[in-house]
Order: C-alpha cells, then sequence, then structure tokens
C-alpha cells in the first residue's frame, strides 16, 4: 500500500490535525475563564463598573471561544478507540484512568457551572454568580492537569508492568502517574503556556481599542491586565521549560539531541542557533552554535556529557532490536525553535509593553482633554516621534495575539513528534497502535470530514470574533448593576425578559 | 459483587444518565421544527434546555471514559467497529454545540435559520443512530476472534436495528415534548401537551414491538421485569401527560428510558458486546475489563464524584426551574 495514505499516516495525520486545532482553544479557554473570573471579582469588592464591563466583554470572547475548545474536545475522547484500537487495548488499563477522572471530576464541573454562569445573570445573587465562573476555571485546569497526566506517562511510563498473558500493560501505581516529574512540569509549563495565551489576546484586543481611543477606561485596565499576565506567564514558561527539559534530557534524550540537531554525543555540549544537516548521513552541513550552552540546559553544568542521536539510536538497537529509532529531526529541530522563539517574543513585548504604559507616560495633565485619555506610550522630546512610535507598539501588540499560539502549537508538535517511533516511549510503537480493523477509506473519510469541519468552523468563530472584538464592551443596563438577591431570580417582575437566552 | 461487575452496572448508570438527560434535549432540539410556529418559539424551546444541555453531555463523555478505563476491549472494538456511524454523531455534537452558543450571536435572519436547522438535524440524527448502536450491541456484531468487529457499514443497518433507532427517536422526542410542556407557559404549553400525547402513542407502539422483539430474543426474567416497568411507566407518562400532571408524566418517561436501557443491559450481562460468528469470541465483564486495581482506584472515584455531580448538576435544574414563555424573549433580540 501506498505508505502515503496507509491507515496509520492517515490516522497520525488525523490525531495531529485534531490536537493541535483543539489546543488552539484549550489554552485561552483556560486563561480567559480565570481573567474573567479576577475581573468579575474586582468587580463585586469595588463595584466599579468599568469591571463589569470588562467582564462582560471578556467573558462573550470567551464563551464564544469556549464552545469551540469544548466541542473539538468530544472528538480527542472517541479517537483513541476510533483510529488507535490497539493502543486502546495496550494501555487502556493505565491510560483510561484519567480520561475518566477527568470527564467525572473536570467536565461536568466545567460544563454545569458554565450554563450556570451564562444564564444566572439574573437569577444567581452576585457572589454566587462569580463563584460559577471561578468553578469553570477550576475545572479548566482540572481537566488538563489529568490530560496531561495521561500524555506523560506516553512521555514517561511509570507506575506500570506488562501483563505478557493479557498482553497489554498494567496500572500498578496511580499516584505515581499522576504525580511524577514528568506530569508536573508538563503541566506547569502548559498552564504558564496557557496564560501567555490569554495574556496576548488581551494585549492585542485592548490595543486595537486604544489605539482608536475607544472605550479607554475598560481597555486600559485589560492593557494592564494582559501586559502583567504576559511577563509572568512569560516568566514561568521559560522556567517551566527549563525544568521540563532537563526532565527531558533525562527521559528521552532522542528526543532533545533531536532538538537541538545533535548528532554525535559531546563533552561539553553546545547549543545551536541555526544548523542544516543531512539527516541520510546524521551529520550537519551547516551549524551556529553557542559552546557549552547545551550540557548547561541538560545537566546544569557547561561541561557535562551529552548524547547525540546516532548515539541514542545505537542504544535502542541494541535494547529494542534493529530499527530505526530517529524522529523527523528537521520538524523536532525546528519546531523546538519556533517554540522558544515565539513565546519568549511574547515575554518581550510584555516587558516593553508594562514600561511603555507607566504612570509617567500618561499624557501630562495640561495636555489631556478627559479622565480616560490613552496613554501616550512613549515620551520623546520630539513630539512628532511620540505618536508614530506609540502606533507601532499598538501594530506588534496586535500581531502579538498569534505568537504564544504559534508558540503552543509548535511545542505540542515537538513533544509528540520528538516521541516517534514510540507512542508510549520505550514501550508501544506508533505503527502498533493504529486500529487493524479501520479501513483507509474510513480514516480518509473521517480525516476529510473532520478537516473541512474544522475549517469552515474555524471561519465562523474568527468572523464571530472579530465582530465582537469590534464592538466592543456593552452598556450596562439597570438590570446588569442590581442583580437579584435570591437563587432563582427575583419575583419583582415575573414576565421580565432574561437577562440571557439563546 | 466483583469489580468487573460494579463497573458494568455503572456504565450502565452513565448510559441511563445521558439518556434521560440528553434524551429530553435531543426532543427538544426536534420539536423546533415540529412544534414551534414562530421563531420567538422557537427561541423559547431552545432556552429551556439553554443552560443544561452542556452538563447533559457530559455522561456521554464519563461513559465513553469509563469505558476506556474500564472494558478498554471494549471501548476499542465498539468505537473501532462503529467507526461511521460515531464519525456522523461526532459531527452533529460538534455542530450542535456550536449552533447553540453562536444562533443567537448575530442578528442576521439568515444566520440564524441556518444555525436553527442544524440544531433540528444534529439533534434527529443522533437519537437515531445511539438507537441503532445499542440494537446492534444487544442483537450481536461479527467480532473475530481477536475482538475486531470484521462487519461492514451495511450490516449495522438491520431491521432490529433500525426499530432501535426508531424507538430512540420517538422516545426522545416524547421525553422532550414533555419536558418542553413542564418547563413553558402559554400557548406554547399547551401545545406541548397536546403534542406529547400524539408522540406518546406512537412511541408506545414502536417500543412495545422492540421490547417484546429484545425479550423474545434474548430475554430472562428479570429483562422481561424491567421490560413491564418500562411499558407501566410509559403508559403512566401519557395519562399524566392527557391530565396535564407534566411533573409526573416527566418523571414516567425519564423511568421508561432507564427501565428499557437498563433492559438492553440486562439481556447483555455478562456480555458486553456479543459475536455473532462465534458465542466464544464475545466480549464479556470479565474479558473485555481492566485490572482490579484499576476498577479499585476508578471505584472510588466514582464513589466520591458521582454524588456531588448529582448535587450541582440537580441545583442547576433548581436555579433554572421557573418556566419560560415568549414574553421572556428581549424582544431586541428576537429576530
Amino acid at each position: 500500500m501506498d505508505l502515503a495514505l496507509a491507515p496509520e499516516t492517515l490516522a497520525r495525520w488525523q490525531f495531529g490535525i485534531t490536537t493541535v486545532y483543539h489546543f488552539l482553544f484549550v489554552p485561552l479557554t483556560i486563561s480567559l475563564a480565570a481573567l474573567t473570573a479576577g475581573l468579575q471579582t474586582a468587580w463585586v469588592r469595588t463595584e466599579k463598573e468599568k469591571y463589569l464591563k470588562a467582564t462582560k466583554f471578556w467573558g462573550k470572547l470567551f464563551l464564544i471561544n469556549i464552545a469551540m475548545g469544548v466541542v473539538t474536545g468530544i472528538v480527542q475522547e472517541f479517537q483513541f478507540g476510533m483510529n488507535w484500537s490497539d493502543y486502546s487495548r495496550f494501555v487502556g488499563d493505565i491510560f483510561g484512568a484519567p480520561l475518566a477522572f477527568e470527564a467525572l471530576i473536570a467536565f461536568f464541573f466545567e460544563s454545569t457551572f458554565i450554563g450556570l454562569w451564562i444564564f444566572g445573570w439574573d437569577k444567581l445573587p452576585k457572589k454566587i454568580h462569580l463563584a460559577c465562573i471561578w468553578m469553570v476555571s477550576i475545572g479548566t485546569i482540572l481537566s488538563a492537569y489529568f490530560i496531561l497526566a495521561a500524555n506523560s506517562w506516553m512521555q514517561h511510563p511509570v507506575g506500570y508492568k506488562i501483563n505478557a498473558e493479557r498482553g497489554r500493560a498494567e496500572l500498578t501505581d496511580f499516584w505515581l502517574v499522576l504525580t511524577q516529574n514528568t506530569a508536573l512540569t508538563q503541566f506547569f509549563h502548559t498552564m504558564t503556556a496557557a496564560f501567555l495565551v490569554g495574556g496576548a489576546f488581551m494585549v492585542g484586543i485592548s490595543a486595537f481599542h486604544l489605539a482608536r481611543k475607544k472605550h479607554v477606561p475598560v481597555m486600559r485596565t485589560s492593557l494592564r491586565l494582559g501586559l502583567i499576565t504576559l511577563i509572568i506567564a512569560g516568566l514561568g514558561t521559560a522556567i517551566s521549560g527549563d525544568l521540563l527539559g532537563k526532565v527531558m534530557f533525562k527521559q528521552q534524550p532522542m528526543k532533545m539531541a533531536a532538538a537541538e540537531a545533535l548528532w554525535d554525543g559531546e563533552a561539553p555540549a553546545p547549543f545551536s542557533i541555526f544548523a542544516y544537516g543531512d539527516v541520510e548521513k546524521g551529520h550537519n552541513k551547516v551549524a551556529i552554535e553557542i559552546p557549552g550552552l547545551l550540557s548547561f540546559l541538560a545537566n546544569d553544568d557547561f561541561s557535562s556529557y551529552v548524547p547525540g542521536i546516532n548515539d541514542v539510536n545505537k542504544a535502542e538497537q541494541e535494547q529494542f532490536g534493529p530499527g530505526d529509532y530517529r524522529p523527523n529531526i528537521p520538524v523536532a529541530y525546528w519546531g523546538f525553535r519556533w517554540m522558544i522563539g515565539f513565546g519568549m517574543a511574547s515575554l518581550a513585548i510584555g516587558v516593553v509593553g508594562l514600561w511603555l504604559t507607566r504612570k509617567k507616560f500618561l499624557l501630562s495633565p495640561g495636555m489631556r482633554t478627559g479622565e480616560d485619555e490613552v496613554p501616550n506610550l512613549v515620551l520623546f522630546k520630539s513630539k512628532a516621534l511620540n505618536p508614530r512610535l506609540t502606533t507601532w507598539y499598538w501594530i506588534i501588540a496586535l500581531w502579538t495575539m498569534a505568537f504564544p499560539l504559534i508558540a503552543n502549537s509548535w511545542g505540542w508538535i515537538f513533544t509528540e513528534m520528538g516521541r516517534q517511533p514510540w507512542v508510549v516511549y520505550g514501550v508501544l510503537r506508533t505503527r502498533d497502535a493504529v486500529s487493524p480493523g479501520v479501513s483507509q477509506g474510513e480514516v480518509l473519510a473521517s480525516m476529510i470530514t473532520f478537516t473541512l469541519v474544522y475549517a469552515a468552523l474555524a471561519v465562523i468563530e474568527v468572523k464571530l470574533l472579530v465582530k465582537y472584538i469590534k464592538a466592543g464592551p456593552p452598556e450596562l443596563t439597570e438590570a446588569d448593576l442590581n442583580p437579584p438577591t435570591k437563587i432563582g431570580g427575583d419575583d419583582r417582575d415575573a414576565d421580565r425578559p432574561m437577562a440571557f437566552s439563546y | 459483587m466483583e469489580l468487573h461487575n460494579v463497573w458494568f452496572v455503572l456504565i450502565a448508570v452513565l448510559w441511563i444518565g445521558y439518556f434521560f438527560l440528553e434524551g429530553f434535549d435531543f426532543g427538544v432540539g426536534v420539536l423546533t421544527k415540529l412544534l414551534a410556529r414562530d421563531r420567538t418559539e422557537k427561541r423559547v424551546l431552545i432556552n429551556t434546555i439553554g443552560p443544561v444541555w452542556d452538563g447533559n453531555e457530559v455522561w456521554l463523555l464519563t461513559a465513553g471514559g469509563a469505558t476506556f478505563a474500564a472494558f478498554p476491549e471494549w471501548y476499542a472494538t465498539l468505537f473501532s467497529g462503529f467507526y461511521l456511524p460515531l464519525l456522523i454523531i461526532l459531527i452533529c455534537l460538534i455542530v450542535r454545540g456550536v449552533a447553540f452558543e453562536y444562533r443567537a450571536k448575530r442578528p442576521e435572519e439568515n444566520w440564524q435559520r441556518n444555525w436553527e436547522q442544524a440544531i433540528f438535524w444534529t439533534s434527529l440524527i443522533p437519537a437515531v443512530l445511539w438507537g441503532v448502536a445499542f440494537g446492534n450491541i444487544v442483537r450481536g456484531v461479527k467480532i473475530d476472534a481477536e475482538m475486531e468487529y470484521v462487519g461492514t457499514f451495511g450490516d449495522l443497518l438491520n431491521p432490529y436495528a433500525i426499530l432501535g433507532g426508531l424507538v430512540t427517536l420517538a422516545l426522545f422526542t416524547f421525553h422532550g415534548a414533555v419536558f418542553a410542556a413542564l418547563k413553558t407557559v402559554g400557548d406554547i404549553r399547551a401545545r406541548s401537551q397536546a403534542l406529547a400525547l400524539k408522540l406518546g402513542l406512537v412511541t408506545a407502539v414502536l417500543a412495545l414491538g422492540f421490547l417484546l422483539w429484545t425479550q423474545a430474543d434474548k430475554g430472562d426474567a428479570w429483562s422481561l421485569a424491567a421490560m413491564l416497568v418500562a411499558v407501566v411507566a410509559l403508559v403512566g407518562a401519557i395519562g399524566a401527560i392527557k391530565v396535564g400532571r407534566e411533573g409526573w408524566s416527566f418523571a414516567l418517561s425519564g423511568i421508561t428510558i432507564a427501565a428499557a436501557v437498563a433492559m438492553l443491559f440486562l439481556t447483555l450481562f455478562p456480555n458486553v458486546m456479543p459475536s455473532s460468528l462465534d458465542p466464544a469470541w464475545s466480549l464479556t465483564v470479565t474479558n473485555a475489563s481492566s485490572s482490579p486495581y484499576t476498577l479499585k482506584i476508578m471505584t472510588w472515584c466514582a464513589a466520591i464524584a458521582t454524588p456531588l455531580v448529582l448535587l450541582y448538576q440537580g441545583w442547576t435544574y433548581w436555579v433554572f426551574r421557573k418556566r419560560i414563555g415568549t414574553q421572556h424573549i428581549a424582544a431586541d433580540a428576537a429576530h
């Protein structure tokens, strides 16, 4: 059979497409839930209208986004059974448990309380309504934790034994699966990266409005919140990335060697800035490097030995039998670089932005026409240059919205493709994991269907987001400012239209 | 009771929960075309399930996840075997979820009509396909010695399974009509009642046929008892809606669903997916299940989480207990 259209290849493409697509929505959902909850908390505590407006504005964008996150998540759960039935049979005893926990503990939480939050504005007292969005936020984070624990087990299987009689892996220590360092560092890294997405989203959209001097009080607050989120999350992503890298150097040396295009082990090992190589022959033709840095990243020591691709390949051949144990090296190498590059660029833009929006850069009192003047961002002696540089920052800020999403996607592609040819590292090969009974035509049909449906939904989603972004925060009504005091709503006017309806 | 038997029961309970809950929101989705006279009435219907459909759907995700964890072989055989029907269901659930959230997000009539069409079809198709799927599971499908499904898509479309699909469609639509009568006021409530009565009679005929067929084919004393409960509850539900007792009717139509699903699971046990090629190749609660250790952990999780879920989901229904009518739909958004 033509390898390019083999069910295994198609199933992998489908998994890649559906997962990367799903993960465009997930990080934004996780971070926006928490940021919206934070804004609503600010409103409940201070009763300042700008916080309520901000809550409603970001909350609406959050809802448009979470709808996609939820529906694309359903596919993820069933895809294992559909395309990867031998995987499911082999690891279900272990992998199924965190998935079931996710459903029982996190999904129910999230989906039930989101209904309460959406429809509860005129049915719930202020503080209970606020608690609902926090519940949603907790639900999204718990969900991420369980799924990352499951994924970490595929990266670094622990707490199991092989039952030869049943031909499968069986769980022996669930606590270890949930708390192994791979799971914890991956969770830390993915969470911080998620907040990078939310921070950049807030910064970009606030910049869009501020550049047009619209909705200034709400957007200035949002901009600062976004920038602070961007910085904290950016630093967190860097720290957790370093920790995760060290864990991976130990657990998956092949993946990290591929990420660095380090063909042969060296001591000290250099960090690669740019490399162009020959995969067949196993060496680089062009390499620009920083000496010793890779040793430091791997082992906290500038002169330590780091094994290369060829060394690990040989070691794995000795351990697992003949074969090629190298992942797609250009994908791993460049995926790793796009991830770090775009992630760190987001952090840099956050730092610059926060510095530029200090109080000092607000227009001086004499120049202001109103309380809520847009900060001029840059105050040079040359007055002509100030607005121009400010405009540039707004434009860059808008582009920043895409950066963490690119970083996230490449991060996942790197993590998953860097593990190949294994689906469970050192235990189960990807080619042994596909559904034997599913035909090429079936996988092809489903891959095409999902791709088309997802593409159509992407167009719809983006258009809706743009519409609501442009519309800006809503005007508040009497009902918004006077929430009910009773659960189930007041009886003040039984025939009053609902505050929110589909 | 051994843990794999406990999990067989729990998975039956999850499916009962799913069909009880999403059953009525599928039904309401179908009714948007059968019952609503104008756009505002359509919105009333959609909003009766607005706050709860998402939580209802999680019962399916939990049933899927629990099957994966407790009976990996069952999960693998079922979802790789019923590949295309499952694909259609997934696409429907994707479009349906988006349809609810996006329908009112733009004022254009065209936009809203398209999503309303989507809500109708994506409620109707899964309502049928779940019945077809369960009909096939109970009847037995071509499973080989390797636990792989070796039949075709066409094999799944046999008379028994198709009747099963019609039963779930009718039953869910009836259940939805009773729910709509329970949750609305005014003219639409009266019409929901009248329609529920008719739907109830259609359901009764179809369901009786399907359940008797099942009983004759696979039944024992236990399944007979479940069948009798289902039939009596259905008759009760129809009677209650006739005299305007919507709450009772809804509880009874729910019991009908619960008892009918219980009957299917009772006829399965101890199989989870019988093979029509050779009974020795059937998937059973023992050869499809996870290790005792995994089942033990899952049991603890379920024992703690399930009561909590029931508590807060129940609370949601309490918060949104008020009936709604056309007057509750804001005029400015009623495009």
